[in-house]
Formats: C-alpha cells, structure tokens, sequence
C-alpha cells in the first residue's frame, strides 16, 4: 500500500502531502526533511526509487514539481511509478495544462481528486474518465452553492436530480 | 511513452523552468485568465501564499507562517464567523499544517465543519479532519455521530464524502458503530459509492479482522460487480484476505485466471486502459493474488500457466523496442508470479528472457528491476546468474546508491562459502560510506548473518566482527558480540586445544592493537576486555601487568560507560586471580591500585561490588583461587535444573496446607478464556473488553462471584514467610490470585495442573539428587515414565535432549555432528523436500534456504579459497576485463558443484561446526543457552551456577540449604532474555549471598560435584523453523476444491 504522497518542489518546498499511515506531525516534519534532502540531490540519470527505512520511495520529477510516494518494499516500482503519472495526467486533464502555479493556490482541489484517485493507500480509480466525471459533479455543486449558498434545499434536490 | 509524456509536461509545466519569483510575478495574470474554480481567492489568502511563495528564506517563511497562526487563531474563535470565512480559515490552516507548522489550535473547528448541512462546508470539513486527525485522536469520537448521519444521506456526493473520510478515520474501536451501514452502501446503486465502501470494508479488515469476519463472503460478492472499478477495489481487500488465509480462497483460483484472461483480453472498457494497455493496475493485482495463490500448490499453478504466457505475449515489446514502463511493470509482476508458484520451464524461460532484458537496458529504473528480478528467478535456477555476472558487476560499482544497495541485496542471496569472502568485504566497504542509522543496521545485520552462516575460519570470523563492530558501533546487536565471546571460549568445538589457544591469543593480538586507536564503540570494548582479561595472560607472551594497564586505560579512556568499566574491573580480576593461581606474587600497579580506589566509592553498586571482590580475591590463597576462577573457565557447561526438585518438599508442604497448584501461562490463560463467560458472564465475547460500544448495554446479570480478593490472602503468609526474597512473593501472589480467578469450581481442571507441572519432578523428589546433578538421560526417563508432561517434551526438543546425553558422555559429540552433515547432504541431492525440512531443522537448516545446490564446499578446500577469492578481488579494481570475468564466475557461479563430503577425519577443520553455537538464539526460558551467555561474560555467575550443586550436597548432608537455593532459583529463573543484565543483578541484588559465601562448601564439594553436561550445542534458530514451516507447507501442498461456482460468467457480459 502506499504511505504517503508527498509533492515537493525543486526548492524543497512542500506543495502536497498525504499521509495514509498515522505519522505524528513531529514525524512528518522529519520525513519531509529527510526525502527532500535525498530525492533533490539525485542526479537525473539515477534510478527513480530510494529504500528508506524498510519502504521504498519511488519519485518523479514533473518540471519543478517533484511527485513522491512510498509505499511497501514488495510493491512494484514501475506500478508505482505509473500510478504517479496516471494522477498527473487526471490533474491535467482537470487543471488544463496544469502547472505548479494551479497546485499552489488550488492545492485542496488537488487533495480532492488525490481522494478520488487514492483511497486508504491503494489506487482506487483507475478510469480517468469517471475520476474526471465526479470531480466534475463535485464542482457543478460547487459553483451551484456559491450562488444559492443560502439554500439548502435548492444543493440537495440538485444534487439529487 | 516516455517522449510522449514529455511532450505533455512540457507543455503542462510551461512555467516550470522558471524560478519561483518570476512564477509569482504572473500570478496575476494566472488568476485574471480565472483558472477554473478559484473560488477560495480571498485577497488575505492570495497574499498569504506569495508572502510564502516570495520567502527568501526559512527563517522569514517561519514567520510569515507563525503571524498567520496568530492572526487565524484570534479570528477563528471569534463568534459568528460567516460560513464562508470560516471554511477559507480550514482551508488555510491545512495549508499552514501542510508546511509543516502545528495547527492544532484549529482542529475542533474542522470538525465541527463537518457538522454543516453545506455540502461545501461539510466536504471541506471532512477534507481538513483527514488531513489533520489520525485514526487515534480524540476528536474523532465527535465525528462518528456525524459519519453516521451523512452515510445515511441521499445525496450520493455526501456519502462518498463520509466514506473517505471513514478510510481515514474510523479506528478499531468505532469500527462496529458504522460496519452496519458501510455494508448497506454496497448495494448503493452508484458505482462510486459502492467502490468506496469496498476500500472502507477494506480498511476496517486491515484495522480489526475480528470485526469482519462474518463479511468475508460478502468480498467474494463484490468481485462480481457490474462495474470495474468496485471489481478492482474488491481485488485490493481480496488480496489482503487471501495473503493471510491462503487456502480458504484456493477455489477462486479459476475465478481469478478467467477475469486475468477477460481483462487481457481486452474486454474491459475503454476507459480502463492505460496507454493503449488495458487496466494495467488491476492485472498487477489479479498477478500478486495469483503469485499467493499459486505458491507451493502445483494443481492451481497449473491452472495459471496459460494465462500468464497470454499476459506476457500481449505485453511483450518487439524487438529493440524497449516497451513502456506500464508493460513492463505488468511483466515484472509476472516475473515475481511466475518465481513463486510452481512455475514449468517454459515460463521460466520467458521471466529468464524479460530479465536479462531488463539488466541490459540502459535505464537505471529496469537495471533496478533487473536486478530484483534476477535475485527471484536465481532462487529457482540458480546457473542463469552466470550469464549476467557482468551486468551484476556494472551494478555493484554503479554510482546510484539505490542500485548499488539493490544489488548488494541480490549478492546476500548468493552467498556461499566459496565467495562469502568477497561478498562480505564489499558490504564492509559500502558499510564505511553509510552515515543513517538504518541502512547501517541493516547492512551490519546480514554482514553478521553471512559471517556466522559462511565463515571459512574463526580468525577470519573475528576479524570480520571487530570491523563490523568497530563500523556500525551500538546498532549491532548485543548478542552478536556474545556469540563472539562464546565462540572464543568454546574454540572450534573440537578438542584441538592447540588451534584454540592460536586462536585466542591471535584474538588477543588484534585487540591489543585496536585498544590503540582513539574512539571505538563501547560494544567492541566490551568484548576486548572481555577477551583481555580471559586470554590476555594465556600464552604468556603478554605480562599481567602490561594488560592490567591496557585495562585501566580503558577504564580511563571512558569515564562515563559503567558496562566497560564492568567489564575491565572484572577482566582485572580474572588476571589477577590467574597469577594468583599460578602461585605468583600480585602487586597491583599504581594506576590500577586508583582506579580500584575509584571504583570502590563508586555510585554504581554494581561496580563497587566488583572492586570489593576483587580485593578479596587478592587476600585468598592460591588453591582457593583457582577454584573459583578456574583459568579458561567460561568454556565449561553450567548445568541448570529447571525443575527445581530440592523446594519439592516446600511444594508438597505448601499443597498439603491448601495453597493452589501452579499452571503455567498458558494453561492459565488457556482456561481463563475458556472460562470468561463464568468470570464475567456479562461480557460479551466477540468484542474486545476495553471496546467502545455503541448499543445500549443490557440489564446486568448477577455474575458469579470469583472470591479471588480472599483466597490469597489467606496463602500469601505461607508464601511470605518463608520466601524471604521479595520479588519472589510478589509473583506467587499474582500467580495465586490468578489461577483463584477461576474460583473452586474447576476442580478437575486443578488436578490436571498439579500433575502437568509437577509431575515430572515428583519423580526426583523423594530420592533428593544429592551430590551429582540430575543427568538429563535420568530426568528423561522419569519424565516420559510419568507419562504426564507429554506436553513440554514435544517432538523438536526430542533431538537436543539427545546431544545433551550424548555429550555428557564427552567425544560422542565429534560422531553426532558429521551423521547430520551428512544427512544434510544426502537430503540436499536428494532433492525431497520432505528430507531437506527435517534435516535442516537439525543443523544448519539455513543452508537449505539458499536453492538447490548450494552446498558447502569440501572442508579441506576451504583455507585454500580465500586467499584466491582475495586475490581476485584485487584484479576487479584493476578493472581487468578478462580477469574479472574469471573472478565473476567466483562470485556468481552458483552451479552446485561443491559437494559435501562425509568427513569423520579428527584434523579437518570444520567452520561449521565451531559456529554451531552462534547460530542459535537464545530462547527464552525453555533452553538454557542463556546460561551459558551469562557465565561466559560474568564469571562471577558461575559461582551463583555452581551454588546448586553445593547446595543440594549441603542439604543432603546438613539439611540446611535456605539462602543458596533461592540465590540459585533465581539465577536459574533470571531467563536468558536478560543475558549479562541478570549476571549484574544477581550482584545487585543479593549482597547478602556474597559469591564467596559458598567458597568454604565450594572448596570440599567442587571435587565431587561432576561435571556439568553440554547445553548450547544445538539451538533451534528461527530459520530453521521458518525453513521447516515452509517445507512442510509445500510439502502437504492444497488441493483445491474441485468444482468452482461459475461467478464470472456474467462478468463481462
């Protein structure tokens, strides 16, 4: 299964984490730490996954954006590998050419279609299209509530039709 | 696929290349072209994220995010903030947890969002409590009501919602509050529902497994689904099921090949594919449940064989293709499916071919892959590692790290005799370029493992220690340097002093010098003072004085680590009684004579008690001395009388007056489940006691009282009266308070007990075993004749009862060891493995784990090898082609030419057998290894050991022996868990029974109390067992049930 998801930028800054096994936020700090101080310092040649602690880190850079997940040591690299570029291209597909800019300031959204791709640790969806469909129906509610936020009966009867 | 991705990333990330600064100078127009849904661009937020974004440093984005906690922690808890502000508040505290600052502050408002009745509020809610709360916070409790609410809801956005938020949330104590519900959503009419629900079930199994038993059913329901996606979400529980009970699931073998088949097959929608690869993600899964499935059953390995050459056919790249990383990544799953069921030669010559493959491919990701693949496919056939000695190499001397220790890894399981040399030295070197703790552990552990399994000498064995001790310092265990000491004092377990007494002062050399160097870890101190004070006067090259100084130097050299202070008082001690013994005068020198000072005011008891003997040690006369410290005395066997027979007579007096049998843990908790509904009948059984609940409690029954507040206190005076020691009388009184728990009634059961635990020693009890020691044979016999402990005598403890009898009678040994190598052998050609179980189970099981033909090589041909393995490591680095190639056949030939001979010849010298010992773990209180762990690092535990001996002497001719037995109960009860601890403890805690108390009665029995029988010879090592498991799992093999329901008939329709 995979432990977390973390998404760095190339400057160490954290742009995404997600953490499916409970880490205490003194732990996670830590994590962070010490996988950025690794994953940046690695040459573009080397092989994508690091061992750390037991697990594997499988890593890969997106332009500046660095997309990380570790999951158990007898999970399947290229699998994982794969599972990172299938949620790059769902944000793609959502954001529109997505840049780093998109997940800066819409980094919840982020987190929400991660919800819809991974759940407890194991990949859930592996349709972009209905991933896209219900991030979709999310979002018509969405920017139904802005206008009528006011009326709650008006969200669940359209929610419901 | 690769330039394709490419070209999409390049455009996604048109900015990317740009620095940050230059990023956010567009933001602006980013956000003006209204990148969809930037319906949280507050103006405070925006300016939050470019105050961060433009941080030049650390220090400054430290506080930029340390003024927004103040600023959201004062506006937070105003009253009546707006719904919409207070869920752009949740949104920015995430962000401020997100970079790493504390927010907790926050969190009783996240959940409360989750109250709300907007959907918005209510996701954004949610949102923020998976993010921030772990499944065992306390607020969590708040939020089950509300979980319970929203799974209820119509709206099918709320449920999903409430769903993964229970993936995250819901603990093993709040499982069953929402089971009930979580189960009706799986007949959700929406898709998405209903798959979640499958990964939240999913989840609750991985929580608690008690809680979902009565679902497992319901799992093999949902593979039927309509839809895929709750198909594959079915295949992640499923695979978790069957990996814990694989042969329950065995008839849906056939279930599994066929949606194998249909997916490959390309009947799945389009929508699942995967660059033109159809629901890549779920054939990994189906792969991994079949590798489970299939593993040591040949029936539905056979069942699988087509299949999984149709995946690898589609999968397949042509030729000079490299593939796509997707295909791949379904090939190497078949490769690992393929090497752990029962695999033919035809598929195995497929993994073989994606194999090599992949270690020829010039991506560092697939010579990864290579590598593990080959380490499973060599497991099987182990000559196909020769063909791809080179890239192996290539890998090994990579400058990748990951592929480095990969490849390490994939030398571990190569190891053998002949090449164990060269493997170990190059783990050693990588070992000198770690700095993190973890990669050294483990590194240091499989350098040790390899050591003790391969070792070709003892000198060589040390060696390798020191270094492995002088690099990964206090990660290495401390057994490991106990085995060391036990080797040295046991020598090559064969009766050539001389090659011993080499050995030991060649041991005695090489600490000498390493004591030289500055800073070394207090484990490798342990042990050289250990080895000092033992040896270091032994061959006489080396003058007492001169190791006494080393010692205090060392002493001196590390003034806060009390246990290397310990040791080297104690080595002192030990060369000063040798002199003693020897009949020469001993003067300790200045420097010694202050540190004793020292030690004499020192804090630690411990050290004091030391120092304080060893002062009386230099008044006693020299016959005496050498009594007590008998030169190379750590090598002698303590023998240890676990049953206790001499407090035969308390017992029996003790049950005579009414106080309660003794049942040991097991039976005890054995019993007392079985009689839980008796103790509490109000507690119900499937739930655990401390459990949240969530229905109503039912009206109390009257419960049958146990009166065990009562009863003990009226045994406990028995007890206390006459067991002196307190510790003691506390575990009576728990033990008498227990087993009372079960109340009177179980009167048969009581019964049964007195005749488990005491029946064997009732048999030694009425003739007190005077002056000798009970003799294992003896102790047998009675044993099996009672016929009542048939229980604690189970079959594998049969063989080790064997080697105590036979070395008690003293050479025997010498003949036992080599029938079993040689029924090793036997069992290894012959290839049963039925044979290979059991005679692993015996000796070096270990070996067997390596594949087939992985034998050590001659015993004569040993000494030889390392010098040419040495020699050949040179030409590597001089990077020879045509040398290295001849040394890698060395290091990667794994053909199974080195036989094993039948060897009875007195001089070979045998590695082997000289780390018989170090193989064993030491168990806990069933073998009495510890014993000999204790005796060989404290010496004065021996007297404690012997004090039985005269104890039981004493009481048969005095019959007064009321201190000594209980000094020695409890070092016999000190289990070996506590390992040099309990010898320091026993000095602690017992001032009172000086060592040198039983001298006198030491002084005339010793001559009559006989020696004392071999114990730690064999010792069962965990991989013995777990080899043993694993042959008798393939061995009895499944059957799977023949006729399978046709679930998937309908599947695809």
């Amino acid at each position: 299964m995979i432990h977390f998801v973390l998404l760095i930028s190339r400057q160490g800054k954290v742009r995404l984490t997600k953490w499916y096994s409970p880490y205490t936020q003194k732990e996670r700090t830590k994590v962070i730490r010490e996988l950025s101080g690794m994953i940046l310092s690695r040459g573009p040649k080397l092989c994508n996954f690091l061992e750390w602690r037991g697990l594997k880190v499988v890593y890969k850079r997106y332009a500046s954006l660095y997309f990380c997940m570790c999951v158990d040591a007898d999970d399947n690299e290229l699998e994982t590998l794969e599972i990172i570029h299938h949620f790059v291209e769902i944000l793609d597909r959502y954001f529109g050419n997505v840049c780093e800019l998109d997940l800066i300031f819409n980094f919840h959204k982020a987190y929400y279609i991660l919800d819809e791709v991974l759940i407890a640790g194991e990949l859930q969806e592996t349709s972009k299209k209905s991933v896209a469909r219900v991030i979709a129906a999310q979002d018509t509610l969405i920017e139904h509530a802005k206008e009528q936020s006011n009326s709650l009966s008006n969200i669940i009867a359209q929610a419901t039709k | 696929m690769e330039s394709w991705a490419n070209v999409i990333m390049k455009k996604a990330f048109k900015h990317g290349s740009q620095n940050t600064i230059d990023q956010l100078k567009t933001i602006g127009r980013e956000l003006s072209m209204g990148t969809q849904g930037n319906w949280l661009s507050s103006k405070e937020y925006l300016d939050l994220v470019k105050a961060i974004g433009e941080a030049k440093s650390k220090a400054e984005e430290e506080r930029i995010v340390m003024a927004e906690i103040e600023h959201l922690k004062k506006r937070i808890m105003e009253p009546d903030v707006p719904r919409k502000k207070m869920k752009e508040y949740i949104i920015r505290l995430v962000y401020v947890e997100m970079l790493g600052h504390d927010a907790s502050f926050g969190y009783i408002y996240a959940v409360k969002m989750t109250h709300d009745d907007n959907l918005l509020c209510k996701r954004s809610g949610y949102l923020a409590t998976t993010l921030f709360l772990n499944e065992d916070h306390d607020l969590i409790i708040l939020i089950v009501n509300t979980i319970q609410k929203d799974l209820k809801s119509d709206n099918y956005l709320v449920v999903c919602a409430a769903l993964t938020a229970v993936c995250k949330l819901i603990n093993e104590e709040t499982i069953p509050a929402v089971l009930p519900q979580v189960v009706d959503l799986l007949g959700h009419p929406k898709e998405q529902v209903r798959k979640k629900a499958v990964m939240a079930l999913h989840r609750f199994q991985q929580r608690s497994p008690s809680s979902m038993s009565h679902l497992l059913t319901k799992f093999r329901q949902i593979l039927c689904d309509k839809d895929p996606s709750v198909m594959s979400a079915a295949l992640c529980a499923l695979f978790d099921l069957v990996s814990a009970d694989v042969k329950g699931f065995k008839n849906l073998t056939a279930s599994f090949v066929s949606i194998l088949k249909q997916v490959a097959e390309h009947r799945l929608p389009k929508a699942y594919d995967y660059h033109r690869t159809p629901a890549p993600f779920i054939q990994i899964k189906l792969l991994k449940i079949l590798a489970l499935l299939g593993a040591g059953d040949k029936h539905a390995s056979e069942n699988m064989y087509s299949v999984l050459v149709d995946v690898i056919k589609k999968n397949e790249p042509g030729k000079g293709d490299p593939g796509s990383n997707i295909t791949n990544a379904i090939l190497y799953e078949c490769i690992c499916t393929i090497t752990a069921i029962m695999a033919n030669s035809k598929l195995l010559g497929l993994a073989a071919e994606i194999t090599s493959r992949f270690l020829k491919s010039d991506s560092h990701n697939y010579k990864y892959m290579g590598i593990d693949a080959l380490g499973r496919v060599i497991e099987i056939n182990p000559d196909f590692a020769e063909e791809h000695q080179l890239s192996v190499i290539d890998c090994l001397e990579d400058q990748d790290d990951t592929l480095k220790r990969k490849t390490l890894d994939l030398l571990y399981k190569m190891t053998k005799s002949s090449n164990v040399e060269v493997i170990v030295d190059r783990m050693i070197s990588y070992m000198r370029t770690l700095s993190d703790a973890h990669n050294k552990t483990e590194i240091a552990t499989r350098i040790i493992e390899l050591t003790e399994r391969f070792a070709p000498s003892n000198q060589w064995f040390i060696q390798t220690m020191n270094q492995v001790f002088e690099l990964a310092g206090d990660l290495v265990p401390v057994k490991v340097a106990h085995d060391l000491m036990r080797l040295l004092s046991k020598g090559a377990g064969e009766d050539d002093e001389e090659a011993d007494s080499l050995l030991r002062s060649s041991a005695v050399e090489s600490y000498l010098q390493l004591l030289a160097e500055p800073k070394l870890p207090s484990i490798l101190l342990q042990v050289a003072c250990w080895v000092l004070g033992e040896y270091g006067t032994a061959d006489g090259t080396h003058n007492a004085d001169d190791i006494i100084g080393k010692l205090c130097d060392v002493a001196e050299a590390h003034p806060g680590d009390n246990v290397v202070k310990g040791y080297a008082i104690t080595a002192i001690t030990k060369i000063c009684s040798f002199e003693i013994g020897a009949g020469r005068e001993v003067q300790l020198i200045p420097e010694c004579r202050s540190f004793v000072d020292d030690l004499l005011a020192s804090h630690s008891t411990d050290l004091q008690q030391r120092a304080y003997e060893l002062q009386v040690f230099l008044g006693l006369g020299a016959d005496l001395v050498r009594k007590v410290l008998p030169v190379n005395g750590s090598g002698e066997e303590i023998e240890f009388d676990r049953e206790l027979p001499f407090l035969q007579e308390f017992v029996d007096s003790a049950l005579a007056n009414g106080a309660r049998p003794y049942l040991d843990e097991n039976e005890r908790l054995g019993v007392d489940s079985g009689m839980s509904s008796f103790v509490s009948s109000s507690r119900s059984h499937h739930e655990p006691s401390h459990g949240l609940r969530f229905e109503a409690y039912e009206t109390p029954t009257l419960a049958v009282s146990s009166g065990s507040a009562a009863v003990p206190s009226s045994l406990l005076p028995d007890f206390e009266e006459s067991v002196t020691e307190p510790t003691r009388s506390v575990r009576n009184q728990t033990d008498s308070s227990q087993v009372d728990l079960l109340g009177p009634e179980v009167a048969r059961l009581r019964l049964d007990g007195v005749q488990r635990k005491w029946g064997r020693t009732s048999g030694s009890s009425q003739p007190s075993p005077a002056p000798t020691p009970v003799s294992e044979q003896q102790r047998r016999g009675s044993g099996v004749s009672e016929g009542a402990s048939s229980n604690n005598e189970s079959s594998p403890a049969e063989p080790r009862h064997d080697t105590y009898s036979s070395s008690f009678e003293g050479k025997k040994v010498q003949r036992v060891i080599p029938a079993e190598k040689q029924r090793l052998a036997a069992s290894l050609f012959g290839g049963s493995s039925v044979q290979k179980g059991s005679s692993g189970g015996v000796n070096g099981g270990v070996k067997a784990s390596n594949a087939a033909g992985n034998v050590r090589p001659s015993e004569k041909g040993v000494p030889s090898r390392p010098v040419a393995g040495s020699g050949k490591e040179k030409n590597w680095s001089a990077a020879e082609p045509k040398q290295a190639s001849s040394s890698l056949m060395d290091l990667v030939d794994m053909s199974g030419d080195d036989l094993l001979p039948v060897h009875d010849s007195k001089a070979s010298y045998d590695p082997f057998k000289g780390l018989e010992g170090l193989l064993g773990v030491p168990s806990t209180a069933a073998s009495s290894t510890p014993a000999g762990l204790g005796k060989s690092t404290m010496d004065f535990m021996s007297l404690y050991d012997s004090a039985p001996v005269v104890s039981q002497s004493a009481s048969s001719l005095a019959g007064d022996s009321d201190v000594l037995p209980l000094g020695h109960r409890r070092s016999g009860g000190m289990d070996g868990a506590n390992g040099v601890e309990g010898g320091l403890m026993d000095l602690n805690m017992l001032p009172s029974v000086s060592p040198l108390a039983g001298l006198g009665e030491l002084a005339q029995s010793s001559s009559s109390s006989s020696p004392s029988t071999g114990v730690s010879d064999k010792k069962g090592p965990s991989r013995q067992h777990s080899l043993q498991k694993d042959a008798a799992s393939r061995q009895v093999g499944v059957t799977p049930t023949g006729a399978n329901p046709a679930l998937f008939q309908d599947l695809f329709g």
